[in-house]
Protein backbone atom coordinates (compact mmCIF):
# COMPACT_ATOMS: atom_id res chain seq x y z
CA UNK A 1 0.00 0.00 0.00
CA UNK A 2 2.85 2.17 0.72
CA UNK A 3 4.54 1.52 -2.47
CA UNK A 4 1.09 2.37 -4.09
CA UNK A 5 1.11 5.52 -2.60
CA UNK A 6 4.56 6.41 -3.13
CA UNK A 7 3.97 5.56 -6.93
CA UNK A 8 1.23 7.40 -7.38
CA UNK A 9 3.06 10.48 -5.96
CA UNK A 10 5.96 9.59 -8.19
CA UNK A 11 3.58 9.31 -11.30
CA UNK A 12 1.89 13.08 -10.30
CA UNK A 13 4.82 15.37 -9.06
CA UNK A 14 7.02 14.24 -11.82
CA UNK A 15 4.22 14.94 -14.71
CA UNK A 16 3.56 18.23 -13.01
CA UNK A 17 7.28 19.30 -12.69
CA UNK A 18 7.83 17.82 -16.06
CA UNK A 19 4.63 19.74 -17.35
CA UNK A 20 6.18 22.38 -16.41
CA UNK A 21 9.70 22.78 -17.08
CA UNK A 22 8.97 21.23 -20.61
CA UNK A 23 6.59 24.68 -20.97
CA UNK A 24 8.21 27.19 -19.52
CA UNK A 25 11.70 26.10 -20.36
CA UNK A 26 10.77 26.56 -23.69
CA UNK A 27 9.83 30.12 -22.98
CA UNK A 28 12.90 30.87 -20.80
CA UNK A 29 14.88 30.01 -24.15
CA UNK A 30 12.87 32.55 -26.42
CA UNK A 31 13.29 34.98 -24.31
CA UNK A 32 17.03 34.54 -23.34
CA UNK A 33 17.09 34.23 -27.32
CA UNK A 34 15.64 37.79 -27.80
CA UNK A 35 17.24 39.00 -25.03
CA UNK A 36 20.75 37.51 -25.77
CA UNK A 37 20.13 39.74 -29.04
CA UNK A 38 18.76 42.46 -27.89
CA UNK A 39 15.26 41.28 -29.21
CA UNK A 40 12.21 41.25 -26.80
CA UNK A 41 11.25 37.83 -26.84
CA UNK A 42 7.20 36.36 -27.07
CA UNK A 43 5.42 39.32 -25.05
CA UNK A 44 1.88 39.61 -26.66
CA UNK A 45 0.26 36.34 -25.22
CA UNK A 46 -0.29 37.42 -21.60
CA UNK A 47 2.03 39.35 -19.53
CA UNK A 48 5.95 39.15 -20.94
CA UNK A 49 4.34 36.44 -23.01
CA UNK A 50 3.66 34.33 -20.49
CA UNK A 51 0.88 32.16 -21.66
CA UNK A 52 2.92 31.52 -24.85
CA UNK A 53 3.95 27.84 -24.09
CA UNK A 54 0.00 27.54 -23.49
CA UNK A 55 -0.65 29.33 -26.52
CA UNK A 56 1.89 26.69 -28.51
CA UNK A 57 0.44 23.84 -27.30
CA UNK A 58 -2.79 24.67 -28.28
CA UNK A 59 -2.14 25.17 -31.40
CA UNK A 60 0.42 21.81 -31.88
CA UNK A 61 -2.60 19.39 -30.55
CA UNK A 62 -4.67 21.05 -32.83
CA UNK A 63 -3.09 19.77 -35.66
CA UNK A 64 -3.42 17.37 -37.80
CA UNK A 65 -0.86 14.48 -37.86
CA UNK A 66 0.16 13.74 -41.62
CA UNK A 67 2.28 10.75 -42.27
CA UNK A 68 4.36 11.14 -45.32
CA UNK A 69 3.94 9.14 -47.80
CA UNK A 70 6.71 6.81 -48.14
CA UNK A 71 7.21 7.57 -44.50
CA UNK A 72 7.39 3.53 -42.73
CA UNK A 73 4.06 4.46 -40.69
CA UNK A 74 4.94 2.33 -37.28
CA UNK A 75 8.56 3.72 -36.67
CA UNK A 76 7.37 6.71 -38.08
CA UNK A 77 5.06 7.13 -35.18
CA UNK A 78 6.55 5.57 -32.43
CA UNK A 79 9.79 7.34 -32.40
CA UNK A 80 8.63 10.78 -31.15
CA UNK A 81 6.93 8.38 -28.20
CA UNK A 82 10.18 6.74 -27.61
CA UNK A 83 12.07 9.73 -27.10
CA UNK A 84 10.11 10.94 -24.35
CA UNK A 85 10.06 7.67 -22.66
CA UNK A 86 13.38 7.53 -21.41
CA UNK A 87 13.30 11.07 -20.69
CA UNK A 88 10.85 10.67 -18.63
CA UNK A 89 11.79 7.49 -16.40
CA UNK A 90 15.16 8.77 -16.43
CA UNK A 91 13.41 11.50 -13.27
CA UNK A 92 13.10 8.22 -11.64
CA UNK A 93 16.49 8.12 -10.17
CA UNK A 94 17.77 12.15 -9.76
CA UNK A 95 17.80 12.64 -6.19
CA UNK A 96 16.28 15.84 -5.69
CA UNK A 97 16.76 16.20 -2.05
CA UNK A 98 18.49 13.85 0.41
CA UNK A 99 14.83 12.20 1.06
CA UNK A 100 13.25 13.31 -2.08
CA UNK A 101 14.20 11.00 -4.55
CA UNK A 102 11.44 8.83 -6.20
CA UNK A 103 13.49 5.68 -5.72
CA UNK A 104 17.09 5.41 -4.51
CA UNK A 105 19.06 2.86 -6.93
CA UNK A 106 22.51 1.56 -6.02
CA UNK A 107 23.06 1.93 -10.01
CA UNK A 108 21.89 5.07 -10.38
CA UNK A 109 24.63 6.47 -12.88
CA UNK A 110 24.39 3.65 -14.90
CA UNK A 111 20.88 3.51 -15.43
CA UNK A 112 21.33 7.13 -16.24
CA UNK A 113 23.89 6.31 -19.08
CA UNK A 114 21.87 3.52 -20.23
CA UNK A 115 18.23 5.40 -20.96
CA UNK A 116 20.45 8.36 -22.01
CA UNK A 117 21.67 6.43 -25.06
CA UNK A 118 18.26 5.15 -25.80
CA UNK A 119 17.51 8.49 -26.68
CA UNK A 120 20.14 8.84 -29.53
CA UNK A 121 18.67 5.65 -30.77
CA UNK A 122 14.94 7.10 -30.85
CA UNK A 123 16.36 10.01 -33.06
CA UNK A 124 18.03 8.18 -35.48
CA UNK A 125 14.24 5.98 -36.06
CA UNK A 126 12.59 9.26 -36.33
CA UNK A 127 15.38 10.20 -39.29
CA UNK A 128 14.85 6.73 -40.80
CA UNK A 129 10.98 6.29 -40.58
CA UNK A 130 10.64 10.03 -42.29
CA UNK A 131 11.40 8.58 -45.11
CA UNK A 132 13.04 11.68 -46.54
CA UNK A 133 16.74 11.61 -46.82
CA UNK A 134 17.89 15.04 -44.93
CA UNK A 135 15.87 13.56 -41.89
CA UNK A 136 18.45 10.36 -42.35
CA UNK A 137 21.15 12.15 -42.47
CA UNK A 138 20.69 14.42 -39.42
CA UNK A 139 19.93 11.22 -37.45
CA UNK A 140 22.98 9.29 -38.70
CA UNK A 141 24.60 12.78 -37.34
CA UNK A 142 23.36 12.78 -34.28
CA UNK A 143 23.94 9.12 -33.15
CA UNK A 144 27.98 9.02 -34.66
CA UNK A 145 27.82 12.54 -32.52
CA UNK A 146 26.35 10.83 -29.58
CA UNK A 147 28.93 7.69 -29.60
CA UNK A 148 31.96 10.37 -29.89
CA UNK A 149 30.66 12.09 -27.27
CA UNK A 150 29.65 9.48 -24.90
CA UNK A 151 32.89 8.22 -24.11
CA UNK A 152 34.43 11.22 -22.64
CA UNK A 153 31.72 11.76 -20.87
CA UNK A 154 31.76 8.22 -19.59
CA UNK A 155 35.45 8.47 -18.80
CA UNK A 156 35.06 11.86 -16.50
CA UNK A 157 31.76 9.58 -14.78
CA UNK A 158 34.46 7.06 -13.73
CA UNK A 159 36.40 9.84 -12.15
CA UNK A 160 33.78 9.97 -10.21
CA UNK A 161 32.36 6.65 -9.49
CA UNK A 162 36.42 6.24 -8.33
CA UNK A 163 36.61 8.72 -6.03
CA UNK A 164 32.93 7.92 -4.40
CA UNK A 165 32.73 4.31 -4.52
CA UNK A 166 29.91 4.46 -5.36
CA UNK A 167 27.46 4.51 -8.53
CA UNK A 168 24.31 5.70 -6.21
CA UNK A 169 23.71 9.16 -7.19
CA UNK A 170 22.42 9.99 -3.46
CA UNK A 171 25.51 8.39 -2.30
CA UNK A 172 27.73 11.02 -4.54
CA UNK A 173 25.93 13.81 -3.56
CA UNK A 174 25.95 12.68 0.09
CA UNK A 175 29.98 12.24 -0.25
CA UNK A 176 31.04 15.59 -1.31
CA UNK A 177 30.75 18.19 1.82
CA UNK A 178 28.36 20.98 2.49
CA UNK A 179 30.63 23.82 1.58
CA UNK A 180 31.47 24.61 -2.30
CA UNK A 181 35.69 23.63 -1.99
CA UNK A 182 34.02 20.03 -1.16
CA UNK A 183 32.68 19.89 -3.93
CA UNK A 184 33.58 17.25 -6.75
CA UNK A 185 34.57 20.24 -9.89
CA UNK A 186 37.41 21.78 -6.37
CA UNK A 187 38.09 18.53 -4.88
CA UNK A 188 42.22 19.12 -6.12
CA UNK A 189 42.90 16.65 -3.86
CA UNK A 190 41.72 13.52 -5.58
CA UNK A 191 42.99 14.91 -8.91
CA UNK A 192 44.37 18.20 -9.76
CA UNK A 193 42.49 18.14 -13.22
CA UNK A 194 39.08 17.98 -11.61
CA UNK A 195 37.79 21.46 -12.63
CA UNK A 196 38.54 20.71 -16.23
CA UNK A 197 36.97 17.15 -15.68
CA UNK A 198 33.99 19.10 -15.14
CA UNK A 199 34.47 21.09 -18.17
CA UNK A 200 34.56 18.16 -20.12
CA UNK A 201 32.06 16.58 -18.67
CA UNK A 202 30.01 19.65 -19.44
CA UNK A 203 30.75 19.96 -23.22
CA UNK A 204 29.43 16.96 -23.25
CA UNK A 205 26.22 17.06 -21.88
CA UNK A 206 26.16 20.38 -24.77
CA UNK A 207 26.62 18.12 -27.28
CA UNK A 208 24.16 14.73 -25.77
CA UNK A 209 21.49 16.77 -25.53
CA UNK A 210 22.10 17.99 -29.09
CA UNK A 211 21.76 21.88 -28.66
CA UNK A 212 23.75 24.46 -30.31
CA UNK A 213 26.74 24.47 -31.12
CA UNK A 214 26.52 20.63 -31.41
CA UNK A 215 23.19 20.50 -33.04
CA UNK A 216 24.28 18.77 -35.65
CA UNK A 217 20.84 16.35 -35.98
CA UNK A 218 18.77 19.74 -36.40
CA UNK A 219 20.84 21.69 -38.44
CA UNK A 220 18.17 24.65 -39.84
CA UNK A 221 19.66 25.73 -43.10
CA UNK A 222 21.68 22.51 -44.17
CA UNK A 223 19.01 19.81 -42.87
CA UNK A 224 16.03 21.86 -43.16
CA UNK A 225 15.45 20.64 -39.69
CA UNK A 226 16.80 17.73 -39.34
CA UNK A 227 15.31 14.83 -37.88
CA UNK A 228 12.04 15.94 -36.82
CA UNK A 229 11.78 17.46 -40.36
CA UNK A 230 8.67 15.64 -41.32
CA UNK A 231 7.07 16.08 -37.87
CA UNK A 232 3.78 18.34 -37.45
CA UNK A 233 2.11 19.06 -34.87
CA UNK A 234 2.26 16.73 -31.46
CA UNK A 235 4.66 14.79 -33.23
CA UNK A 236 6.96 17.72 -33.56
CA UNK A 237 5.80 18.77 -29.51
CA UNK A 238 7.14 15.77 -28.48
CA UNK A 239 10.86 16.19 -30.12
CA UNK A 240 10.33 19.56 -28.23
CA UNK A 241 9.81 18.30 -24.81
CA UNK A 242 12.00 15.53 -24.79
CA UNK A 243 14.69 18.02 -25.84
CA UNK A 244 13.86 20.06 -23.16
CA UNK A 245 13.62 17.30 -21.15
CA UNK A 246 17.12 16.02 -21.98
CA UNK A 247 18.05 19.58 -20.85
CA UNK A 248 16.94 19.08 -17.43
CA UNK A 249 18.16 15.38 -16.76
CA UNK A 250 22.11 17.11 -18.43
CA UNK A 251 21.92 19.44 -15.96
CA UNK A 252 20.47 17.87 -13.15
CA UNK A 253 23.34 15.28 -13.64
CA UNK A 254 25.99 18.05 -13.83
CA UNK A 255 24.68 19.28 -10.21
CA UNK A 256 24.58 15.85 -9.26
CA UNK A 257 28.48 14.38 -10.49
CA UNK A 258 30.47 17.90 -9.75
CA UNK A 259 28.22 20.71 -7.60
CA UNK A 260 27.18 18.66 -4.74
CA UNK A 261 23.43 18.23 -5.50
CA UNK A 262 21.40 19.10 -2.70
CA UNK A 263 24.23 20.27 -0.87
CA UNK A 264 24.62 23.88 0.38
CA UNK A 265 27.63 25.62 -0.86
CA UNK A 266 27.82 27.69 2.27
CA UNK A 267 27.13 24.77 4.93
CA UNK A 268 23.42 25.79 6.18
CA UNK A 269 20.52 24.53 4.64
CA UNK A 270 21.17 22.06 2.34
CA UNK A 271 18.00 20.71 0.33
CA UNK A 272 16.14 20.43 -2.98
CA UNK A 273 16.33 24.39 -3.32
CA UNK A 274 20.06 24.43 -3.92
CA UNK A 275 19.51 21.70 -6.16
CA UNK A 276 17.03 23.74 -8.42
CA UNK A 277 18.90 26.65 -8.24
CA UNK A 278 22.36 24.80 -9.25
CA UNK A 279 20.22 23.59 -11.63
CA UNK A 280 18.49 25.96 -13.36
CA UNK A 281 21.93 28.69 -12.99
CA UNK A 282 23.35 25.40 -15.51
CA UNK A 283 20.27 25.13 -18.25
CA UNK A 284 20.64 29.06 -18.27
CA UNK A 285 24.20 28.89 -19.10
CA UNK A 286 22.85 26.39 -21.29
CA UNK A 287 20.82 28.81 -23.25
CA UNK A 288 23.35 31.39 -23.13
CA UNK A 289 25.68 28.93 -24.96
CA UNK A 290 23.16 28.32 -27.51
CA UNK A 291 22.36 31.61 -28.41
CA UNK A 292 26.01 32.60 -28.40
CA UNK A 293 28.08 30.30 -30.58
CA UNK A 294 27.08 29.16 -33.85
CA UNK A 295 27.15 25.73 -35.46
CA UNK A 296 30.55 23.60 -35.58
CA UNK A 297 31.20 22.10 -38.52
CA UNK A 298 30.76 17.96 -38.33
CA UNK A 299 34.45 17.66 -38.96
CA UNK A 300 35.20 20.19 -36.04
CA UNK A 301 32.69 18.45 -33.67
CA UNK A 302 34.36 15.23 -34.03
CA UNK A 303 38.10 16.51 -34.36
CA UNK A 304 37.00 18.03 -30.67
CA UNK A 305 36.00 15.11 -29.28
CA UNK A 306 38.60 12.84 -30.62
CA UNK A 307 41.79 15.02 -30.27
CA UNK A 308 40.92 17.25 -27.21
CA UNK A 309 37.87 15.47 -24.77
CA UNK A 310 39.36 12.15 -25.19
CA UNK A 311 42.69 12.41 -24.20
CA UNK A 312 42.22 14.74 -21.51
CA UNK A 313 39.65 12.52 -20.14
CA UNK A 314 41.78 9.94 -20.29
CA UNK A 315 44.90 11.84 -18.42
CA UNK A 316 42.47 12.74 -15.74
CA UNK A 317 40.93 9.34 -15.09
CA UNK A 318 45.20 7.63 -14.68
CA UNK A 319 45.48 10.92 -12.46
CA UNK A 320 42.44 10.01 -10.36
CA UNK A 321 43.67 6.60 -10.07
CA UNK A 322 47.07 7.87 -9.37
CA UNK A 323 46.05 10.44 -6.34
CA UNK A 324 43.50 7.85 -5.08
CA UNK A 325 46.68 5.01 -4.45
CA UNK A 326 49.59 7.47 -3.39
CA UNK A 327 47.31 9.83 -0.85
CA UNK B 1 52.41 19.88 -29.17
CA UNK B 2 52.97 23.63 -28.26
CA UNK B 3 50.43 24.41 -31.05
CA UNK B 4 48.03 21.86 -29.54
CA UNK B 5 47.87 23.78 -25.99
CA UNK B 6 48.05 27.15 -27.30
CA UNK B 7 44.67 26.21 -29.64
CA UNK B 8 43.29 24.77 -26.42
CA UNK B 9 43.75 28.61 -24.83
CA UNK B 10 43.04 30.54 -27.24
CA UNK B 11 40.00 28.59 -28.37
CA UNK B 12 38.85 29.20 -24.37
CA UNK B 13 40.00 32.53 -24.52
CA UNK B 14 37.32 33.32 -27.79
CA UNK B 15 34.82 31.08 -26.35
CA UNK B 16 34.70 33.51 -23.23
CA UNK B 17 34.64 36.80 -25.47
CA UNK B 18 31.84 35.53 -27.13
CA UNK B 19 29.75 34.92 -23.69
CA UNK B 20 31.03 38.61 -22.60
CA UNK B 21 29.46 40.15 -25.80
CA UNK B 22 26.11 38.05 -25.48
CA UNK B 23 26.19 38.69 -21.57
CA UNK B 24 26.27 42.50 -22.39
CA UNK B 25 23.83 42.47 -24.83
CA UNK B 26 21.28 40.81 -22.93
CA UNK B 27 21.36 43.47 -20.31
CA UNK B 28 20.84 46.30 -23.17
CA UNK B 29 17.86 47.69 -24.06
CA UNK B 30 15.84 45.44 -26.75
CA UNK B 31 15.99 47.39 -29.96
CA UNK B 32 12.93 46.29 -31.34
CA UNK B 33 10.22 48.06 -32.96
CA UNK B 34 6.95 46.95 -32.12
CA UNK B 35 5.65 47.24 -35.60
CA UNK B 36 1.66 47.10 -35.44
CA UNK B 37 1.73 49.29 -32.48
CA UNK B 38 5.02 51.42 -33.63
CA UNK B 39 6.34 52.09 -36.81
CA UNK B 40 9.38 53.61 -38.84
CA UNK B 41 9.65 57.48 -39.95
CA UNK B 42 10.58 56.89 -43.55
CA UNK B 43 13.50 58.32 -45.02
CA UNK B 44 12.51 60.91 -47.59
CA UNK B 45 13.71 59.34 -50.34
CA UNK B 46 11.71 56.55 -50.20
CA UNK B 47 9.28 56.07 -53.15
CA UNK B 48 5.96 54.75 -52.13
CA UNK B 49 2.52 55.49 -54.04
CA UNK B 50 2.75 59.26 -55.93
CA UNK B 51 0.89 61.93 -54.07
CA UNK B 52 -0.81 65.55 -55.13
CA UNK B 53 1.28 68.00 -53.85
CA UNK B 54 0.03 71.19 -51.95
CA UNK B 55 0.84 74.43 -52.61
CA UNK B 56 1.82 76.25 -49.20
CA UNK B 57 0.66 79.22 -51.06
CA UNK B 58 -2.85 78.58 -51.34
CA UNK B 59 -3.28 75.87 -49.61
CA UNK B 60 -4.63 73.25 -53.22
CA UNK B 61 -2.72 71.24 -55.46
CA UNK B 62 -0.95 72.46 -58.37
CA UNK B 63 -2.03 70.23 -60.90
CA UNK B 64 -3.10 72.50 -64.34
CA UNK B 65 -4.66 69.28 -65.66
CA UNK B 66 -2.50 68.98 -68.21
CA UNK B 67 -3.18 65.60 -69.01
CA UNK B 68 0.69 63.87 -69.71
CA UNK B 69 0.78 62.05 -66.01
CA UNK B 70 -1.77 60.15 -67.65
CA UNK B 71 -0.24 59.87 -71.25
CA UNK B 72 3.24 58.93 -70.08
CA UNK B 73 2.57 56.29 -67.59
CA UNK B 74 3.12 53.08 -69.47
CA UNK B 75 1.07 50.85 -66.72
CA UNK B 76 -1.92 53.46 -68.00
CA UNK B 77 -3.05 53.32 -64.01
CA UNK B 78 -3.76 57.37 -63.76
CA UNK B 79 -6.99 58.97 -64.61
CA UNK B 80 -7.34 62.40 -64.24
CA UNK B 81 -10.78 63.88 -64.57
CA UNK B 82 -11.13 67.71 -64.62
CA UNK B 83 -13.80 70.16 -65.62
CA UNK B 84 -14.10 74.11 -66.50
CA UNK B 85 -15.85 76.03 -63.53
CA UNK B 86 -17.11 79.77 -64.21
CA UNK B 87 -14.65 82.15 -63.11
CA UNK B 88 -11.52 79.70 -62.73
CA UNK B 89 -8.41 79.96 -65.19
CA UNK B 90 -7.54 77.04 -66.85
CA UNK B 91 -9.41 73.54 -65.89
CA UNK B 92 -9.96 72.54 -62.33
CA UNK B 93 -9.28 69.30 -60.99
CA UNK B 94 -12.34 67.09 -60.09
CA UNK B 95 -10.54 63.67 -59.21
CA UNK B 96 -6.96 62.33 -59.97
CA UNK B 97 -7.66 58.37 -60.02
CA UNK B 98 -4.24 55.92 -59.11
CA UNK B 99 -4.82 52.22 -59.67
CA UNK B 100 -2.26 51.40 -57.38
CA UNK B 101 -2.62 47.42 -58.40
CA UNK B 102 -0.77 48.28 -61.74
CA UNK B 103 1.62 51.21 -60.23
CA UNK B 104 5.32 49.80 -61.02
CA UNK B 105 6.65 53.30 -59.35
CA UNK B 106 8.69 53.85 -62.16
CA UNK B 107 8.49 57.45 -61.70
CA UNK B 108 7.35 58.67 -65.30
CA UNK B 109 4.42 60.52 -63.87
CA UNK B 110 6.74 62.44 -62.09
CA UNK B 111 8.98 63.15 -64.78
CA UNK B 112 6.50 64.22 -66.89
CA UNK B 113 4.93 66.63 -64.79
CA UNK B 114 5.73 69.67 -65.23
CA UNK B 115 4.13 72.16 -62.84
CA UNK B 116 5.70 69.46 -60.42
CA UNK B 117 2.09 68.91 -59.01
CA UNK B 118 2.51 65.10 -58.06
CA UNK B 119 5.31 63.33 -56.20
CA UNK B 120 6.45 60.05 -54.32
CA UNK B 121 5.10 59.67 -50.74
CA UNK B 122 6.46 58.49 -47.68
CA UNK B 123 3.37 55.93 -47.86
CA UNK B 124 4.22 52.25 -46.70
CA UNK B 125 1.65 50.65 -44.58
CA UNK B 126 -0.62 49.75 -47.01
CA UNK B 127 -1.28 46.01 -46.48
CA UNK B 128 -4.74 44.84 -47.10
CA UNK B 129 -6.71 41.84 -48.21
CA UNK B 130 -9.29 44.26 -50.92
CA UNK B 131 -8.47 44.78 -54.21
CA UNK B 132 -10.25 47.92 -54.30
CA UNK B 133 -8.07 49.48 -51.22
CA UNK B 134 -5.83 50.06 -54.19
CA UNK B 135 -8.24 52.43 -55.82
CA UNK B 136 -6.84 55.70 -54.74
CA UNK B 137 -8.03 58.99 -55.17
CA UNK B 138 -5.49 61.39 -54.68
CA UNK B 139 -7.53 64.28 -54.37
CA UNK B 140 -9.18 63.05 -51.63
CA UNK B 141 -5.93 61.68 -49.65
CA UNK B 142 -4.57 65.55 -50.53
CA UNK B 143 -7.76 67.02 -48.84
CA UNK B 144 -9.22 64.50 -46.47
CA UNK B 145 -11.72 67.00 -44.79
CA UNK B 146 -12.96 68.08 -47.98
CA UNK B 147 -12.00 69.61 -51.12
CA UNK B 148 -11.91 73.22 -51.03
CA UNK B 149 -14.00 75.32 -53.73
CA UNK B 150 -11.33 76.38 -56.56
CA UNK B 151 -10.84 80.67 -56.15
CA UNK B 152 -13.10 82.35 -57.96
CA UNK B 153 -11.75 85.31 -59.97
CA UNK B 154 -13.98 88.17 -59.97
CA UNK B 155 -13.10 89.79 -63.23
CA UNK B 156 -12.79 86.71 -64.61
CA UNK B 157 -16.26 85.87 -63.88
CA UNK B 158 -17.11 89.21 -65.25
CA UNK B 159 -15.85 88.86 -68.70
CA UNK B 160 -16.59 85.08 -69.05
CA UNK B 161 -20.35 86.08 -68.00
CA UNK B 162 -19.98 88.86 -70.73
CA UNK B 163 -18.42 86.85 -73.19
CA UNK B 164 -21.58 84.32 -72.61
CA UNK B 165 -23.74 87.00 -73.21
CA UNK B 166 -22.18 88.06 -75.97
CA UNK B 167 -22.01 84.48 -77.43
CA UNK B 168 -25.84 83.83 -76.35
CA UNK B 169 -26.91 87.30 -78.11
CA UNK B 170 -24.53 86.25 -81.31
CA UNK B 171 -26.52 83.17 -81.04
CA UNK B 172 -30.27 84.56 -81.06
CA UNK B 173 -29.42 86.80 -83.67
CA UNK B 174 -28.01 83.95 -85.63
CA UNK B 175 -31.07 82.19 -84.86
CA UNK B 176 -33.45 85.06 -85.99
CA UNK B 177 -31.46 85.12 -89.27
CA UNK B 178 -31.88 81.64 -90.06
CA UNK B 179 -35.98 82.18 -89.36
CA UNK B 180 -35.61 84.95 -91.23
CA UNK B 181 -33.85 82.93 -93.51
CA UNK B 182 -36.06 80.02 -93.67
CA UNK B 183 -39.27 82.38 -94.13
CA UNK B 184 -37.83 83.56 -97.71
CA UNK B 185 -38.55 80.73 -100.43
CA UNK B 186 -35.27 78.85 -101.09
CA UNK B 187 -33.75 75.83 -103.08
CA UNK B 188 -34.00 72.60 -100.18
CA UNK B 189 -30.15 71.66 -101.67
CA UNK B 190 -28.49 75.26 -100.18
CA UNK B 191 -30.89 74.00 -97.12
CA UNK B 192 -28.56 70.91 -96.65
CA UNK B 193 -25.64 72.46 -96.97
CA UNK B 194 -26.03 75.36 -94.57
CA UNK B 195 -27.21 72.81 -91.79
CA UNK B 196 -24.08 70.93 -92.47
CA UNK B 197 -22.04 74.10 -91.87
CA UNK B 198 -23.74 74.55 -88.48
CA UNK B 199 -22.67 71.37 -87.75
CA UNK B 200 -19.24 72.05 -87.79
CA UNK B 201 -19.24 75.14 -85.76
S1 LIG C 1 4.92 55.69 -61.22
FE1 LIG C 1 4.89 54.94 -63.31
S2 LIG C 1 3.38 53.30 -63.29
FE2 LIG C 1 3.07 54.46 -61.39
S3 LIG C 1 1.49 55.95 -61.92
FE3 LIG C 1 3.47 56.97 -62.29
S4 LIG C 1 3.90 56.59 -64.45
FE4 LIG C 1 2.28 55.16 -63.85
S1 LIG D 1 1.12 66.01 -65.47
FE1 LIG D 1 0.95 67.12 -63.53
S2 LIG D 1 -0.25 68.91 -64.08
FE2 LIG D 1 -0.52 67.49 -65.74
S3 LIG D 1 -2.40 66.36 -65.21
FE3 LIG D 1 -0.67 65.19 -64.38
S4 LIG D 1 -0.47 65.93 -62.33
FE4 LIG D 1 -1.72 67.43 -63.34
Amino acid sequence: MNELIRLLAYMLCIAAFLGLNLAYLGWVERKGAGHFQRRTGPKEVGPYGLLQPLADGLKLMSKQLVVPANADKLIYMAAPVLIMVPSVTLFVAIPFGENLVPREFNFGLIMMFAFASVAGLSILIGGWGSGNKYSLIAGTRAVSQNIAYEIPMLLTAINIVMISGSLDLNEIIRQQGSYIWNWNVFRLDKSILMPVSFLVFFICSVAETNRTPFDMGECEGELVAGYHTEYGGMGFGLYMMAEYANLVIGASLITILFLGGWQSPIGILPGPHWFLLKMYFLIWVFVWIRWTFPRTTFWGLLNLSWKYLIPFAMVNLLLTALFIKVI
Amino acid sequence: MSGYFKDIVTGLKSLVVGMQITNKEFFTKPITLQYPHQSVKMYPRYRGHIELVKDPETGRNRCICCGMCEKGCPSGCITVKSEKKPGVKGKVLTAYILNFTTCSLCGQCVENCKPEAINFSNEYNLASTRREDYIFDLLQKLHPEGVPEPEVDPELLKKEQEKEEAAKKAAAEKKAAAAKKEAAPKAPAKEGGESKAEEKS
